[in-house]
């Protein structure tokens, strides 16, 4: 038999096969996706299944005096109305939230914000339910509505929470008045007033986070289906952190844990929406046990705007202490936080705040005091995190302002201003003043590739003399440039600090291998749009040597995935993409033990070469990964017991700290204060990249939604208490015309602690690009002494500002 | 999100949608693009429980020109317009503004007739078959009459159609060769309503500006033919101390109300802006 030996390809060939860390792998999800062929919630369909609707209260507080579901009971095809009435007997008319306060499911006796679910329809179709929460019969006896949190302590502010009236202690400690939540603090209070007496100058402005939403493309949703005989739940539902949804439903329920099943199918978007529990998910369960088949339950648009959970709404009070030449010497930050009627912010539970203190940004300072107090209002709850890891948007926003408005006040340059008071690359990992252990960051070498790559010193010549020609009446424009330097902290996180409701953030991953060379692996993650199934799957290709085409990646079903913690502050990669690192790992070194023993040779004398196993200084004596996988199963060296696969839970000893340049030159035609984004240009140092295309489009869409927040978007409440504009006709969703068109760049500094050095990029974009857009915005009228101007920036706001300075004659 | 039920018509000829009309009353509405009623249906703001679908009525389709007029077709939709040879050469201002209308999918739906008599000061089209001087022809139990879209309009969502009434086309007379036009619109993103917007059709003679009309699109509660702004350009050379004029003019007839676009006085001197921009771009469009 004349057999031709095979082309032997070298080690470069063979790694660029594997499709493994470090290439523009194409998404494999999208194949089902863009051809509409993805399994939504709200593609699951069962026999018998009934529709869930809400009827929800047009008042933002009032009391309930009676509640008439006769005429709703009435209409054919409605099987059960549920009110707080029912819900009571069972403990279920109020739940937990994630903050450690208590949220009401159904009204009970007084509604505390507009749209407040207040009885629960069942019926045979949509449509039915739909007219039957029309023919519910609600008495209001409206009460005084809080709406300003600036007015929320005053003493005779009205009182929202009966239920805890007499409960003067919250989760976080004492409460000071009826609507107080909680006061928190961190830092070196004295230090800070010393170190503010001593200064030349102190900065002080309120910067104001507007109350935004999320809006991923699909709503909040659940099924839920109850199977009596046996005793199981199964849960549909957009859920990113399903093993937490079961958890909670246990406790909440009282059914074991292992009696319900969490599936959590694809997910379109997320960015935190999905991680609170909301009364959708419960009510959609009573109604299946009580009736004994599946219930669904899916929201709509204005719904889900003006009920699950919105992002913000901080007032920060921030101050900065400078020598005259522009060195920082302090920061102190207040921050009146409206959180709504029920305190449901989706933070690691000891953190009322979230990580608010990373505040002192990316700037050398030593000494710093930051104090939050959170108040009730009548509107709705939640303070998830938009696309931000836990109030770090909130942090860096403040930062990125105070460092504008500082730089005015010294009459310095703001971008000389953040390069004087950086922290420097042989200074990590940098103890920050406010508690956090910065891992890796190189700020002035990717401040100067920024720099130079828009030409800053030009554009502001540039700017220079389209003010000169403004004040000669020459154009009816303004240029801005914005700066922001942000840094941020993802991957919650360390047992040590972070938990919810008791359980440790770390996560998971598990990976067997197949006996022919294949793979599954699954997460205890939960992708709604990040790619994970593709970069997982790079993440192993590289570790095992196996292509990642040969690599199935699962989450989402808490019956085969390990537990974990899900996906939001940009945690996969620092945490379940770890744990995948070290289970790879694990994998390897019994591949190694078989290899030794397949080759005959002492495992020290092997080393790996991308796919193989190879005697060192015999390198055509060699055992690929697919024939030790297969060696594995059939002829395991003795003593060790047959398979391949491994699991690792994932404790990070630090959390990552991504960081980033971005700029932004805007023009703002004042007569109309419409303003352009001419160049948006953004840098991001997220550690190692795994896939340049994903990082590419996850900055990409971050940086859309920057630019939706900062320029438009707001969930706005009138004095009564209504909700304005919950619906995508006024709630600004930028189209591809509006949006800006991106560049990006990036630098590498991988993480220190990190098993491959990633550190997550899934929301720096949107965490660097709000302060960008403002910082633009106001640096365009900062010549003409404008003062702070809040957010959003939409056209007529921005005319507001001309009307005052006068420019409109 | 979820309408209400409804029964459905599709009579095939204006007589039958006529008739169904009269019969089934208040409770009946005709259906032609839906891109305006049935998002009012949705949040249950509109509830009828008949639609009488205009579509399959073919003569309610097609643009033409009769005498010095430009008819159209009430079921003309508006990617059909932009399309338009006809309007192009005579009467380019519609496919001007029709580009500034929603997006092209809803284009691809909304009809001009449906634009025209849903009533709602937020379409662009009324505001500019007033400045063109358009007339409505309304079919009904009683025969055809013409309504000048000037006077159609009453207040928000009521205009002169009446009950068992339906528009079945729109006649433009066609502006001299050599006219100048702009539409000039303000809005937030693709797919909004206007902040405000004017529409302006000028003709020019040696300089000076022969004769004018402005329309302005959602600063009222219907939309606006601004007369007395119009008649301060004419004569004039279109400089500046007269386009502030008009513009003041135009700006005292507005009561916007205040949305999310912003509040009543920005929208009365946006009103202003896109006038005075939308008369200088005609100007430059003008043959002298
Ligand atoms: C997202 C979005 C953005 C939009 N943006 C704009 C915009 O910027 N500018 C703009 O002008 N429009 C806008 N529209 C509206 C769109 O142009 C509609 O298509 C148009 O207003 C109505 O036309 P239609 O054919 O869809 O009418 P329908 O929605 O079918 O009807 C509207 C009303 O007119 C009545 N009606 C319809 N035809 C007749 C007739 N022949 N005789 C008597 N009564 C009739 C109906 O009974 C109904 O009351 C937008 C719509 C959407 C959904």
């Amino acid at each position: 038999m004349n057999v031709q030996a095979p082309i032997e390809l070298t080690s470069a060939e063979r790694a660029e096969k594997l499709q493994g860390m470090g290439c523009k792998r194409k998404r494999v999800e999208d194949i089902r996706f863009t051809q509409g062929k993805g399994n939504y919630v709200d593609d699951v369909k069962l026999p018998g299944m009934l529709f869930g609707d809400f009827v929800r209260s047009s008042h933002a507080h009032a009391r309930i005096k009676s509640i008439d579901t006769s005429k709703a009971k009435a209409l054919p095809g409605v099987l059960a109305v549920l009110t707080a009435a029912d819900l009571k007997p069972l403990n279920l008319h109020y739940m937990p939230t994630l903050a450690g306060d208590v949220q009401a499911v159904l009204a009970d006796e007084k509604v505390l914000f507009q749209n407040q679910e207040v009885a629960f329809v069942v019926a045979k179709d949509r449509y039915i339910a739909a007219d039957a929460i029309e023919l519910v019969e609600v008495e209001y006896e409206p009460l005084p509505v809080l709406v300003d949190p600036f007015k929320a302590l005053e003493p005779d502010a009205p009182l929202l929470r009966e239920d805890i009236k007499d409960k003067m202690t919250g989760a976080h400690g004492p409460r000071k008045h009826h609507n107080h939540i909680f006061f928190w603090d961190i830092g070196d209070k004295d230090g800070t007033d010393e170190a503010f007496a001593k200064a030349d100058v102190v900065s002080k402005d309120m910067f104001t986070y507007h109350r935004v939403h999320p809006s991923p493309l699909e709503t909040c949703q659940c099924v839920a289906s109850m199977d009596k005989i046996k005793g199981e739940l199964t849960l549909w539902g957009t859920f990113q952190a399903p093993h937490v949804i079961r958890t909670v439903v246990s406790l909440i329920s009282g059914l074991p844990e292992h009696k319900i099943h969490v599936i959590a199918p694809d997910i379109g978007g997320g960015f935190g929406n999905k991680v609170g529990a909301y009364s959708g998910y419960v009510c959609a369960v009573v109604a299946s046990i009580v009736l004994g088949v599946p219930v669904k339950w899916v929201e709509d648009r204005m719904e889900n705007l003006s009920t699950t959970s919105f992002a913000r709404d901080y007032h920060m009070t921030t101050e900065l202490a400078a020598t005259k030449d522009g060195k920082i010497l302090a920061m102190r930050c207040h921050v009146l936080a409206d959180h709504g009627a029920f305190d449901a912010c989706a933070d690691p539970s000891k953190w009322p705040a979230g990580f608010m203190n990373i505040c002192t940004g990316s700037y050398d300072m030593p000494v710093a005091y930051l104090s939050v107090d959170g108040v009730y209002t009548n509107k709705a709850s939640g303070g998830v995190a938009y696309r931000c890891s836990f109030r770090v948007t909130e942090a860096v926003y403040a930062i990125e302002r105070a460092i504008e408005t500082l730089a005015q006040r010294l009459g310095m340059d703001s971008a000389d201003l953040r390069i004087k008071n950086f922290i420097q690359p042989e200074q990590f990992p940098y103890h920050a003043p406010l508690g956090w252990e910065y891992d890796s960051g190189n700020y002035p070498l990717a401040m100067k590739k920024a720099m130079d790559a828009v030409g800053y010193r030009a554009l502001r010549a540039e700017q220079k003399q389209k003010q000169e020609a403004f004040k000669r009446g020459e154009t009816r424009e303004l240029m801005g440039i914005g700066i922001s330097f942000f840094t941020e902290i993802v991957g919650a996180g360390p047992s040590k600090n972070c938990d919810i409701l008791g359980v440790a953030m770390f996560d998971s991953a598990e990976i067997r291998i197949h006996p022919t060379g294949s793979i599954i692996a699954r997460m205890g993650t939960k992708s709604q749009g990040q790619g994970h199934e593709t970069t997982y799957a790079q993440i192993i290709a590289t570790e095992l040597g196996i292509p990642a085409d040969d690599i199935m990646i699962e989450e989402g079903n808490t019956d085969t995935a390990p537990y974990g913690l899900g996906t939001y502050g940009s945690r996969s990669t620092p945490t379940a993409g770890a744990a995948t690192a070290v289970a790879a790992r694990k994998i390897k070194a019994k591949a190694q033990m078989i290899a030794a023993h397949l080759l005959e040779v002492h495992e020290g004398d092997l080393e790996w070469d991308v796919d193989r196993f190879r005697v060192k200084g015999l390198p055509e004596k060699f055992k690929t990964m697919k024939e030790i996988a297969w060696a594995s199963y059939n002829s395991p060296p003795p003593n060790l017991e047959p398979g391949l696969e491994a699991v690792n839970y994932y404790d990070p000893p630090n959390m990552t700290y991504p960081f980033g340049a971005y700029f932004c030159v805007m023009d703002i035609d004042v007569d109309t204060g419409v303003a352009k984004t001419r160049r948006f240009y953004a840098l991001d140092d997220c550690g190692t990249r795994i896939n340049p295309m994903i990082i590419e489009g996850q900055v990409h869409g971050g940086l859309t939604e920057a630019f939706a927040v900062a320029m438009g978007q707001e969930i706005r409440y009138d004095e009564q208490g209504n909700v304005m504009g919950a619906s995508f006709m006024d709630f600004f969703l930028p189209t591809a015309v509006e949006t800006p068109k991106w560049e990006t760049d990036y630098t590498v500094t991988p993480s220190p602690h990190h098993p491959i050095g990633a550190k997550g990029v899934g929301e720096s974009p949107h965490v660097g690009g709000v302060p960008c857009f403002s910082n633009a915005v106001n640096d365009a009228f900062a010549f003409l002494n404008a003062g702070h101007i809040q957010m959003p920036h939409d056209a007529w706001r921005l005319w507001k500002v001309g009307e005052r300075l006068g420019l409109h004659v | 999100m979820i309408p209400g039920s409804f029964d459905y018509h599709r009579p095939k000829s204006v007589a039958d949608a006529v008739a169904l009309l009269v019969k089934l009353g208040e409770d009946a509405r005709p259906l032609a693009g839906g891109h305006s009623l049935i998002p009012m249906m949705k949040t249950r703001l509109a509830t009828p429980e008949h639609l009488v679908d205009l579509r399959a009525i073919g003569d309610l389709k097609g643009i033409r020109e009769e005498g010095g007029d430009i008819v159209i077709g009430a079921m003309t939709t508006q990617h059909t317009l932009i399309g338009s040879d006809l309007l192009a050469a005579k009467l380019p201002i519609i496919r001007e503004t029709s580009l500034l209308i929603a997006d092209p999918q809803i284009r691809y739906m909304g009809t001009i007739g449906g634009n025209a008599a849903n009533g709602d000061p937020g379409n662009d089209m009324p505001a500019l078959m007033q400045c063109l001087g358009a007339s409505y022809e309304l079919t009904g139990p009683n025969g055809v009459r013409r309504v000048a879209a000037r006077e159609f309009y009453q207040a928000a969502y009521f205009t002169a159609l009446e009950t068992g009434e339906i528009l079945t086309a729109i006649r433009i007379p066609v502006p001299p060769v050599g006219h100048g036009y702009a539409y000039e619109k303000l809005k937030r993103k693709i797919g909004d309503y206007a902040t405000a917007a004017a529409a302006v059709v000028l003709t020019m003679s040696g300089g000076k500006c022969t004769s004018a009309s402005i329309g302005l699109t959602n600063v009222a509660d219907t939309p606006l033919w601004a007369e007395e702004a119009a008649n301060a350009l004419v004569g004039t050379a279109l400089d500046k101390a007269a386009l502030d004029k008009a513009v003041a003019l135009a700006e005292a007839i507005t009561s916007p109300a205040a949305d999310g676009r912003g509040p009543a006085e920005y929208r009365t001197k946006m009103a202003g802006v896109m006038l005075r921009r939308a008369a200088e771009r005609a100007k430059s469009r003008a043959k002298n």
